[in-house]
């Protein structure tokens, strides 16, 4: 399984400088990836953007969104910013999509939130062809596009894996957790008759370090305020230890995960040295 | 904090009680419409692991509760003249008068102020409490008063049952099920105490109308039931208590609490009977919402959230769980023709929440003799002999014609779609050998095209040019040197042919090379996709001897078991649909007339394919589609392929158009085969995510198929368990 480190660009308050040291200090390893998330009505960075400026920096690592919410987007755009951060990095973007859960983002985006899934269904697709065609350019780098990752809890979410993308990203919870919507991922799949395997990706928040703990607990509690109680069991989820990181690791190792990305709850530089101590350890 | 308590039922008196506990000075008060000494229905039943929450919960009432109980570990079966026994299955049961005795006991020890004979009319009488809890029942006032922010679903039962009771002490929970002139009665009857047991009565609606109970009096009723199971009473008469007949009601809600209110117990859900779980959860509610004061104190709205969130899976749990049971017991008809070590498996089986390995970890004897019986009917020596140890019904073989399996694990070949002009690559013969050295009795090639426009892309495996009968000879003898049996699985891809490989998704019709494309009616299958032509009687011959051909050549070949691919949406399966065949001629239109072609091709390949060979045909057996194929449907299919000489049916779903809604999980096709294999009495294939040796076994054992489909290569090591183990000296 390959390990991977997100961008602070969802940590209010983080500055650009931060946020593109950040992402040239991980692309020196041990991190195989380097990923964004997405919301539109908070102090954040947009994902594509992020990922675009991680592009200039970054020589290695895959450039991977878990998630963006495309329905946010109307296709065209996010088919274009897509093969441009695909072109910009050589081809090492991964394009996870979901069509995430905060209602607010959806007024903001003026999109129908109700309609989400299918709209997601449609930029689905058609985003392919779009790339493939060159009606959409530039041209992709890799046959076909990007990768494409679905992320989701629902029937329909893996029935988007099987049909239209390259595999599965995970919201993040406990190996089990993972593990059980993988297997429904991978049944999806075979009973569609794709070939191999979906690739499988997980995430998880961390915080390392002295205070750490109680500071990344605040802001999932800020940041997923919008599910209710749900919040604080995200914030008790926080990986505030080595030992519960390291355990995070093999548990989603033994369930099956192929990339898991481990996401910062603070953009101190210290933080992602930390984790890389633990990775390399491992 | 003031606490109002609507209800004082198990739920309402143990949530009572136990908050005070942790909160002595808080005001609860708890009213409820009945004297103090009233109650309707008889025993309840706990597991022990629900016994174990309420040591911990509250230690007094536990050590009262368990005094007065009966406990047993058996579940006894009474069925077709015969009795089955299952240890292992801990349960205790009480009166539910002296449970509630025992907790209302408790409650005026602490301090719970209880009021009876007292009801709840006018919602603003719940004004000035900081916290109620809606402990009401089925018709719950909180519940129907604020519907709008519960959202509430009710859905009806089919069955009908009524609650009795007798003074015949069983010493098991027992079922007995009895055929009468007008249709089958099963009876649930355990004990309350030592002195009484209850006895629910069932039926299927058509057998209680025919039996003249829709207007009986309770009289008639309990005399009725009496004849019907006078065996088991041995002249006990049967007591009631406002025993009517009912219809079970599932309730469940979208949310649990609004403002400082909270539904518990029956308010907030209820799972058949069958089950025996209603006080079980409504106790269990109650620790979890006391757990949840303790932890938020006086932060209402933080402790009804943290209630919620702790017993929505539990709830949701034991309601699929319930649903299951329901069903079972709605549909058992479906299983008399089992015999009773059978039958008595799926039963206890029947909720999914027991597999084959935790059954015999409860009673290990038991699995022994269901083994022992198992065996013996398969390999054909029909009296089990009691001294050797039977292999697990996995490892018990299957006849099909001339065939012989060696166990029940089938395994697909991995799709590649890298063949030339038909011809699979190095690649594919690699993995295809593996997978012969895997363990399995049998081995399914992927889909292989009938003729070149019958792919589904450039790159699929084909069995249409004189030179691939040869090739696959060659992997034929591979597999059969590995001591294991290869099918054949042959199919038209009809309007979903002509795309690209699906390393990149499903559907995506080429680019250059197209082939015209041919379905029943000239419908796409994306929106914006190639339209394929209407096929004319011209084609429909052709294909049906391009069919025909394949067969003779996997007969050539040597292949053991040929499969016609007639599911997901392809050429057969876009007749049989009348989602995709709008045919005005007499191949479209009623089911009939739809299963007419696919029946032509079937003639044609059973004519040529040789008798001492089976054949095996896949189904959608749904469409997952509103106005699309049922399962109904497709066993009316089933039964007509049956005659026609198809000797198993390997059952899918899905995948007719677009718009299907597949609902996955694990084994989330076995439900499918085993409706079509108990309804039509067929052999049947189950796929869908069966990942361990635990589920074959249960799934075979209980007659819902008759081989499994387990999927590489997360698998391979339990199929070089099942290779090196039983399996191999099988055959």
């Amino acid at each position: 399984m390959r390990v991977g480190i997100g961008l602070p660009s969802g940590v209010p308050g983080t500055d650009g400088r931060t946020i593109i040291d950040w992402a040239r200090r991980a692309d020196e390893g041990p991190f195989t990836s380097l990923a964004v998330i997405d919301r539109y009505v908070y102090d954040s960075y947009e994902a594509l953007t992020s990922l675009a400026a991680a592009a200039a920096v970054t020589k290695r690592v895959r450039l991977a969104t878990t998630i963006v919410v495309g329905p946010l987007r109307n296709t065209a755009t996010l088919a274009k910013t897509a093969a441009t951060v695909d072109a910009l990095s050589g081809g090492r973007l991964v394009l996870g999509l979901a069509v995430g859960a905060r209602e607010d983002d959806y007024q903001a985006a003026k999109v129908e939130y109700r309609h989400r899934g299918r709209i997601l269904t449609e930029q689905l697709a058609t985003m392919r062809n779009l790339w493939e065609s060159g009606t959409i350019g530039p041209k992709p780098v890799r046959a076909g596009g990007p990768e494409i990752l679905v992320g989701g809890l629902s029937d329909q979410a893996y029935l988007r894996v099987a049909r239209y993308a390259d595999g599965y990203v995970h919201g993040g919870g406990p190996p089990r957790a993972f593990g059980r919507a993988a297997d429904r991922a991978r049944a999806a799949w075979r009973d569609a008759g794709r070939p191999g395997l979906p690739q499988l990706w997980g995430q998880g928040y961390f915080a390392l370090g002295e205070g750490a703990a109680e500071r990344g607990a605040q802001y999932l509690k800020d940041y997923y305020a919008f599910t209710g109680p749900f919040a604080d069991k995200i914030a008790a989820g926080l990986l505030a230890t080595t030992q519960s990181v390291i355990q995070y690791i093999r548990g989603y190792e033994e369930a099956g995960c192929g990339e898991l990305v481990l996401l910062p709850t603070s953009a101190e530089p210290s933080q992602l040295e930390r984790l890389a101590e633990v990775c390399a350890a491992l | 904090m003031k606490i109002l308590i609507l209800g004082g039922g198990p739920g309402g008196l143990y949530s009572g009680s136990l908050i005070k506990k942790t909160h002595p000075d808080w005001d609860i008060s708890i009213i409820e419409r009945n004297p103090h000494d009233a109650t309707y229905g008889w025993g309840v039943v706990f597991s022990d692991r629900t016994l174990s929450s309420f040591r911990e919960a509250d230690y007094p009432s536990y050590r009262d509760i368990t005094n007065k109980f009966v406990v047993w570990d058996t579940i006894e079966v009474r069925y077709r003249g015969e009795t089955v026994r299952c240890g292992g299955n801990v349960f205790a049961g009480i009166s539910r008068k002296i449970l509630l005795m025992v907790l209302q006991e408790r409650c005026r020890e602490l301090g719970v102020k209880l009021k009876f004979l007292t009801e709840v009319r006018d919602v603003a009488e719940l004004k000035g409490y900081d916290l109620v809890i809606a402990a009401d029942g089925l018709n719950s006032i909180v519940r129907r008063t604020w519907a709008d922010e519960f959202q509430p679903t009710v859905v009806m039962g089919n069955s009908r049952f009524t609650w009795l009771g007798t003074h015949k002490v069983f010493d098991a929970f027992t079922f007995s099920f009895r055929r009468n002139e007008h249709g089958l009665f099963q009876a649930h009857i355990y004990p309350n105490d030592g002195l009484a047991s209850t006895f629910i009565v069932q039926c299927d609606p058509e057998t209680w109308r025919r039996a003249g109970l829709d207007h009986a009096s309770e009289a008639e009723t309990v005399a009725y039931c009496e004849r019907v199971f006078a065996e088991d009473l041995n002249g006990e008469p049967l007591l009631a208590n406002k025993s009517e007949w009912l219809l079970f009601t599932t309730i469940s809600n979208r949310t649990l609490r609004y403002q400082n209110m909270v539904l518990i117990g029956d308010a907030a859900h209820t799972a058949d009977f069958t089950v025996g779980s209603g006080t079980k959860m409504a106790m269990e509610d109650a620790i979890a919402l006391s757990n949840a004061f303790e932890r938020y104190g006086e932060n209402v709205e933080a402790a009804l959230n943290d209630y919620e969130l702790e017993r929505r899976p539990m709830i949701d749990g034991i309601q699929r769980a319930a649903a299951e049971s329901n069903r079972y017991f709605e549909t058992t008809t479906r299983y008399e023709a089992f015999e009773p070590m059978q039958f008595v498996y799926y039963l206890l089986t029947r909720s999914g929440r027991i597999s084959y390995d935790e059954l015999r970890r409860r009673d290990s004897s038991f699995v022994d003799a269901m083994d022992r019986w198992f065996y013996a009917v398969t390999s054909g020596t029909q009296t089990p002999n009691l001294r050797i140890v039977a292999p697990p019904p996995m490892l018990a073989p299957l006849h099909l014609r001339g065939l012989t399996l060696h166990n029940r694990v089938a395994a697909p070949a991995a799709t590649a779609y890298t063949a030339r002009d038909g011809v699979p690559d190095e690649a594919y013969t690699a993995e295809l050998r593996d997978l012969t050295q895997g363990g399995a009795a049998l081995v399914f090639t992927d889909l292989l095209a009938i003729a070149p426009e019958a792919r589904i892309t450039p790159g699929c495996s084909g069995l249409y040019r004189p030179e691939h009968a040869a090739m696959w000879s060659r992997l034929v003898k591979m597999a059969h040197d590995q001591q294991t049996r290869i099918a054949a699985r042959l199919g038209h891809a009809g309007r979903r042919g002509a795309t690209r490989p699906r390393n990149v998704g499903l559907d995506l019709p080429l680019r250059e090379g197209r082939w015209p494309l041919l379905s029943a009616s000239p419908i796409p299958f994306l929106p914006d996709g190639p339209v394929p032509r209407e096929m004319d009687r011209a084609d429909m011959e052709r294909v049906r001897d391009q069919f025909g051909r394949a067969a003779q050549m996997a007969d050539e070949a040597g292949f053991d078991l040929l499969e016609l691919y007639f599911a997901h949406g392809y050429l057969a399966a876009s007749f049989l649909s009348p989602l995709t065949n709008r045919r005005r001629d007499n191949y479209g239109g009623a089911l009939e007339n739809r299963l007419r072609y696919p029946l032509e091709i079937l003639d044609a390949v059973r004519a040529v394919w040789p008798e001492t060979k089976p054949l095996c045909v896949a189904l959608s057996a749904t469409d997952w589609v509103k106005g699309g194929l049922q399962p109904e449907d497709t066993v009316a299919i089933v039964r007509a392929m049956k005659e026609r000489g198809v000797d198993l049916f390997d059952v899918l779903a899905g995948q007719t158009t677009l718009e299907s809604q597949p609902v996955y999980g694990p084994y989330f096709l076995t439900s499918f085969s085993d409706q079509i294999r108990n309804e039509a009495q067929v052999a049947t294939l189950t796929s869908g995510d069966i990942t361990s040796t635990d589920q074959v076994n249960n799934i075979v054992a209980a007659g819902r198929a008759d081989l499994c489909l387990m999927e590489p290569p997360r698998l391979n090591a339990h199929y070089r368990i099942i290779g090196s183990g039983l399996g191999s000296n099988g055959r």
